[in-house]
Formats: C-alpha cells, sequence, structure tokens
C-alpha cells in the first residue's frame, strides 16, 4: 500500500536549483514523464536566493538512465544547474506524519514509547487515532512505519528528501 | 506602443522579412499592427502549413522562421508543424493569440493551454503577462531558437497584453541564466580522436543534420579529404556531404543504400558527426557499432550515451569541433595513399550493388524519374519531400550535389510537409527552383497550400510520383501482413491536374519517359506553381530495406 524506500545502490539524490517561477514543476514532471525516467519522490522549495528554487529529486535508476535524466535536466533553460549528491557526503532529511489507529491505553503508550525513541513528537491525540511526527532518512522512517504497522496506520502522509551536501558553502 | 505594435517592431529588429500565419479572434491586435510591418505576410489556408512553411524557410536561411495563429484550434493546428520542427531541430518561433488574461483557467471560447499541449515539442515558451515583457521576450525566443541545437519555442500572447499601451524599452542584450550553447569540445578527447582515427585501418565517417545545421560542410569535407574517409550519411545528413563526391556513399538505414549499410558495417572506426544514433539510421541500438570505436561529435551532450555509448566524445558545434580536429590531424597525417584497400573495398562496394540492384520493370518508375529530375535540376535547386515511399526513393535515387539544399521531415516523418516547406523555403530563397518529392497521400494532406503558391508568387514544382496508394503502409501490408490490404487505397481521387487546375496553378500528366522530361522543362520555366502527376505502379516496393526491429547486416535488397 505504502511506497517503501529501498536505499539501494541504484538509489539517488539529484539536487536541481531552478529559476523560481510558474510552470518550472511542470517542465521538470513533464520531461520525466516524457522519457519514462522513474521517480520516487521530488520537493520544491525556496532557496537562499530569492529567485531560485531547489528541486531534491530522488529515484532508483541505473547509471545510464540516472546520466541521461541528469543531462535531460539540464537541458531546460529554466534549470540552472543539476548535481548528483553523494549519499555519504550529503545530509538528507524526510518528514513524514503518520496518523495510527490507537484506542485502548497500552496501545497508546507503546506508540508514544516508539515515537520517543524514534525522536519523533505526537502531533495529535484524538479519541480513536495518535498522529505523530517522524524526520529522517528514508529508511528510518520506513523503520517506523513497519514498527507501528501492526496497530493500524490511519493516514500516512511523507515530504520526499530534501538534501543538501556537507561542508563547504556551494550554492 | 501597444504589445502587438511591440511584437511587430521586435521581429523587425530580429531582421525578420516574412511570417507566416493565419488570423483570428485572439490575435487580432497583432494582424492589426501587421498592416504596418516592414516584412511580409504569407496567409495560409491552415495553420499546420504555416508552421511547415516557416519550417522549410528555418532550414534553407539557417535562422528562425515566424508563423503566426489564433488561440485555440488556430494554435493546436500549428502543433504538428512544431512536433516536426522539433524532431527535426529546426527553429521556429511560432506566435500564438491567447484569450484575455483574465479568462485564461476559466474555459473560454477557443482556450487551449497551448504551452502545456506544446511543452513536450518546443525547446521553451513564453506567456507575457505585460505589454512590457513582450520585447525582450522576442529577442530571447529568437536566440534560444536559433542557438545551440536549434528548436521550436512558443511565444503565447494573451489578447489584453497585445493591446495594452506602455512604454517600450527593446534590449540591446540579453542573458538567459540557465542556458549556456557555446560548448567548446574538450581538448583532451580531441586527442584521443586524433589517435584513434590515426590507428584506423577503415574509418567511416557518418555525417547526420547537425552538419547542415551547423553549415560544416566544407569542413567535413576538409577532413574526408585529409584522412581520405568514406561518408555515408544518415537521411537526415543527406546533402551534408556532395553525394557525387569520389568518398560518397549516400545514407544508410532501414532504405539506406545498399553499399552505406553494407560498408558501415565493416568499418573499425565511425566518426558520426551531428548525428543521434536513431532507430532510423542504426537499426538495434546493441548490434551497431560492435567492436568498433565509435567518436561522436555533438552539440547537445544529452546525445551523448543515450542510444549508443561512445568511446570519444566531442560536445560542441561540429563546424568548431571539425575545424580543430582536423588543423590536429594535419600535423600528423602522412599522406595517405588514395588507393589503399579500404578505399577499393568502397568502389568494389558500389559497383556490386549498381549491377545487382534492379530497377522495377516499367516504363516509368520511381528510380528513373528521379534520375532524370536530377539531370535536369540544376545543382543547386533546393529539394524536399513529402513522407512515405517517395521520401525514401528520394534518398535513394536523387543525389544531392550542392550541401545544405535538400530536407524532409526526417525525425517526425510528418505527412502533408514537404510541400508547404517547399513554400517556405523558396520564400527563403526565390531564385533556386524548388521541388517537392511528393506522393499522392501526403500531397493530399496539404494540397490547399496551392493557393499560397499561387497567390504569393512562391512558384515551386510538386513532383507528384502518384499509385493513389498510401504506399509505404501498402508495402509493409504487403511484406507483414500477406498482401491483406487495409485502409490504403485512394481510388483514383482526386484528378490532381484538375487540382493544380483548380487554384490557378499547372497540372502535367507524364505518363512517359519522353512525356517527364518535357514536364521537368515546362515546370522550371513556369511562373506558377506546378503539379506533375506521374503515374507510378502501386505495386513498386522500395528497396533495400532493413525491417523494423532488426540490425543493418539484415538489409533485404529485394523482392
Amino acid at each position: 500500500m505504502f511506497a517503501t524506500t529501498v536505499q539501494k545502490e541504484s538509489w539517488h539524490i539529484v539536487s536541481a536549483l531552478v529559476e523560481n517561477k510558474p510552470g518550472v514543476l511542470f517542465r521538470v514532471t513533464n520531461l520525466f514523464r516524457a522519457r519514462s525516467f522513474n521517480i520516487e519522490s521530488i520537493t520544491v522549495g525556496s532557496t537562499e536566493q530569492q529567485d531560485l528554487s531547489r528541486m531534491t529529486i530522488t529515484t532508483n535508476s541505473d547509471e545510464k538512465t540516472l546520466d541521461q535524466l541528469v543531462k535531460q535536466l539540464r537541458k531546460l533553460i529554466d534549470v540552472i544547474e543539476v548535481k548528483v549528491l553523494d549519499t555519504d557526503k550529503t545530509v538528507y532529511r524526510e518528514l513524514s506524519l503518520i496518523k495510527i489507529r490507537a484506542v485502548d491505553p497500552t496501545t497508546r503508550s507503546e506508540i508514544v514509547n516508539y515515537a520517543t525513541i524514534f525522536r519523533g513528537n505526537i502531533l495529535d491525540i484524538g479519541k480513536e487515532t495518535i498522529t505523530v511526527e517522524i524526520t529522517g532518512t528514508p529508511d528510518k522512517i520506513d523503520a517506523f512505519k513497519n514498527l507501528v504497522e501492526l496497530y493500524g496506520i490511519a493516514q500516512l502522509s511523507r515530504t520526499g528528501v530534501s538534501a543538501l551536501p556537507r561542508g563547504g558553502v556551494e550554492s | 506602443m501597444t504589445g502587438a505594435k511591440a511584437l511587430i517592431q521586435a521581429l523587425e529588429k530580429e531582421g525578420v522579412d516574412v511570417v507566416f500565419g493565419l488570423p483570428g479572434g485572439a490575435n487580432l491586435p497583432i494582424y492589426d499592427a501587421l498592416v504596418d510591418a516592414n516584412f511580409r505576410h504569407i496567409l495560409v489556408r491552415h495553420e499546420q502549413a504555416a508552421a511547415h512553411m516557416a519550417d522549410g524557410y528555418a532550414r534553407i536561411k539557417r535562422k528562425a522562421g515566424v508563423c503566426f495563429a489564433t488561440s485555440g484550434p488556430g494554435a493546436t493546428n500549428l502543433i504538428t508543424g512544431i512536433a516536426t520542427a522539433y524532431a527535426d531541430s529546426s527553429p521556429i518561433l511560432a506566435v500564438t493569440g491567447q484569450v484575455p488574461l483574465a479568462m485564461i483557467g476559466k474555459d473560454a471560447f477557443q482556450e487551449t493551454d497551448i504551452i502545456g499541449v506544446a511543452n513536450p515539442c518546443t525547446k521553451y515558451s513564453f506567456q507575457p503577462r505585460s505589454a512590457a515583457e513582450i520585447p525582450e521576450m522576442i529577442k530571447k525566443a529568437v536566440y534560444i531558437a536559433e542557438s545551440g541545437r536549434p528548436g521550436p519555442v512558443l511565444v503565447d500572447i494573451p489578447k489584453d497584453v497585445q493591446q495594452a499601451t506602455v512604454d517600450m524599452k527593446f534590449p540591446e542584450l540579453i542573458k538567459v541564466r540557465g542556458y549556456n550553447p557555446n560548448v567548446e569540445a574538450d581538448l583532451s578527447e580531441m586527442v584521443r580522436a586524433v589517435e584513434l582515427l590515426l590507428n584506423a585501418e577503415r574509418p567511416i565517417i557518418m555525417a547526420g543534420g547537425g552538419v547542415i545545421l551547423s553549415g560544416a560542410f566544407s569542413e567535413l569535407q576538409a577532413l574526408a579529404e585529409l584522412v581520405k574517409i568514406p561518408v555515408v550519411s544518415t537521411f537526415k545528413g543527406k546533402g551534408a556531404f556532395p553525394e557525387n563526391h569520389p568518398l560518397a556513399m549516400g545514407p544508410i538505414g532501414m532504405h539506406g543504400h545498399a553499399e552505406a549499410n553494407k560498408i558501415i558495417l565493416e568499418a573499425d572506426c565511425i566518426v558520426a558527426v551531428g548525428a543521434r544514433f536513431s532507430d532510423r539510421s542504426v537499426g538495434k541500438f546493441d548490434e551497431f557499432g560492435k567492436g568498433m570505436s565509435i567518436i561522436h561529435m555533438d552539440i547537445d551532450p544529452a546525445e551523448i550515451g543515450k542510444n549508443k555509448s561512445v568511446d570519444v566524445a566531442l560536445v560542441g558545434d561540429v563546424k568548431s569541433s571539425l575545424r580543430t580536429l582536423v588543423k590536429m590531424l594535419s600535423k600528423k597525417i602522412i599522406k595517405k595513399d588514395s588507393d589503399n584497400p579500404w578505399l577499393k573495398r568502397r568502389k568494389e562496394l558500389i559497383q556490386y550493388y549498381a549491377e545487382t540492384l534492379k530497377d522495377y520493370p516499367r516504363e516509368i518508375t520511381a528510380r528513373k524519374s528521379l534520375k532524370k529530375l536530377r539531370e535536369l535540376l540544376p545543382a543547386n535547386a533546393i529539394v524536399t519531400t513529402e513522407v512515405g515511399q517517395c521520401q525514401m526513393w528520394a534518398s535513394l535515387h536523387f543525389d544531392v550535389i550542392t550541401p545544405g539544399t535538400f530536407f524532409s521531415s526526417t525525425g517526425l516523418g510528418t505527412m502533408g510537409f514537404g510541400f508547404p516547406a517547399s513554400i517556405g523555403a523558396k520564400a527563403a530563397r526565390p531564385n533556386v527552383p524548388v521541388v517537392d518529392i511528393a506522393g499522392d497521400g501526403s500531397f493530399n494532406m496539404t494540397e490547399n497550400s496551392l493557393a499560397v503558391s499561387v497567390l504569393d508568387k512562391l512558384p515551386v514544382i510538386v513532383f507528384l510520383m502518384n499509385n493513389y496508394m498510401l504506399g509505404m503502409v501498402a508495402q509493409w501490408q504487403r511484406t507483414f501482413y500477406n498482401r491483406r490490404y487495409s485502409g490504403v487505397h485512394q481510388h483514383n481521387c482526386p484528378d490532381y491536374v484538375k487540382i493544380a487546375d483548380a487554384y490557378g496553378a499547372q497540372g502535367i500528366r507524364a505518363e512517359s519517359m519522353h512525356e517527364l522530361e518535357k514536364a521537368i522543362k515546362a515546370a522550371l520555366k513556369s511562373d506558377v506553381a506546378t503539379v506533375i502527376d506521374i503515374p507510378i505502379d502501386p505495386e513498386e516496393d522500395v528497396y533495400p530495406f532493413v525491417a523494423p526491429g532488426t540490425g543493418l547486416k539484415d538489409m533485404i535488397t529485394g523482392a
């Protein structure tokens, strides 16, 4: 039901600086569709420069496909710069909100315990559910998700990965 | 100044001398401003033709061809032409009208999200939200269309933006931040290319469309002559190299010249110049070029390794790369014997197939007609084609002598392209004869451009090899579907001589080689368009043939 992130060798993080203007996300996603590139997640947001956005794309692709994906992205006029990030030299995080079924007190305290261990936050407690925020690598979120699955996951929302290279001062 | 006026002035500043188009509700302000323009407007009968005309113009002028259409159906009618230009990297600038800003997204009358529709087949697109943006956008649009790997650019202008009056500034210089088309090939890669070429025993040049787009004709010839390399081309690269040159071998591919398809498999080093290893040229990607070294020159980095992994990549304008390569090679090369075994093999193959491949047994055949056409046309005549059997026959039997005088819809394979494109080419170079090598199926699709050819005094010659069949489809049905014909017969309709006559053009039926010769001579003298209707036997196939999904080694040379 939920996409699981398997961080195998073919898993890549692509970081792109793009013009911050209407239609850019459309051009990028349309390119992926037209050339059958498989995208696992894509996030877009503002950067330190007002007129630029950063797109972080994760994909499971072999080297040849990744090479084409990067080159085709670079060809887009609104794309300023594209880098494949070395996951060992990159900080990357994903945020997820997980609404878990929890009616009886034992379940509730178990979930709260797990959330603490995973350094998550309890965002909301209702009569039948607890909503937890977990931030981390996709693996960590998968691990938490697998742990609480037996209680029943009512709803789940993941943001996709956001990433920056470690150290240095790179734009 | 209004936005519409600014558009016209911006185009004038870009040196535009002709625009092809058709007005409608959403581009009325543009057409009003057009009355005072210092360039020519050519009114088409269908917007698809406007895009093809702009494309034909662009391929001959090697600068952006411009077309206008209104919103909605006017704009969507352009799409086939835009996609054709995109597939063949041709610089066209399409300017469409759009519903007023406040109506966008309201499903207004004649509203289409044309930017969205055109996205996969445009290099870039613009939609000004205020009139003041127009001058800079047009300058950027032309720059993007013409530079690097050329391609179509769309400018979609809402009607109220055309009407708005603001102070205009026309920029002298523009910069597009994410776009750096001027790349030079890496010098270390160049050194490796020199080494590979010096050590190759059986080198071959595969000239692609990039040579024509870059105008690198003399540079290509210099390389071929210096190293004594036989030159094959892709179909799009047909005419990048004079086909009567002692090193020429003609196009490879699905309907390539037999000797070209044969020799490229025997080579040990391929220099692909501005070519993209398309399936129609090389057959199976994995099979092609096995055991050979490949040097790939292209201006588009994304072409490197897309269809074919290569040994050396020279990314940059092929004209500049060829120049550098020739300069570096000429310091090292010892005059190669012009009678080496490899060049002997070239002659041997040409001779073998000249003796082996028989023409279809009829008084008039495609081969005979096209040889006759070549004989009677001046070397600098411009030739384009429709799509299908006529196109492949042109590739096989019509030799291009002056480089850059042949083009066709090679990538998208757009039926109906040739005739309007030939009119665009005529507008670009009015003083040379322009011929559309046509089939009836394709000519049918855009034959109403006869009105444009006659009224705008752009007389072209439609060389119509008429079998009243969708001939290539029929050939595939004969070959792969046990002759079960489906949807291919045109049942002797229409009468093309009468069609020509109805538009005030000249129609001549040529039923013998003698009549054909007379017709071509009459057409060359005519000051109106001429349709030469040449009855071709509907059973005549195009050979050689490399079936789809097979390799060049599986070429079939006859029935």
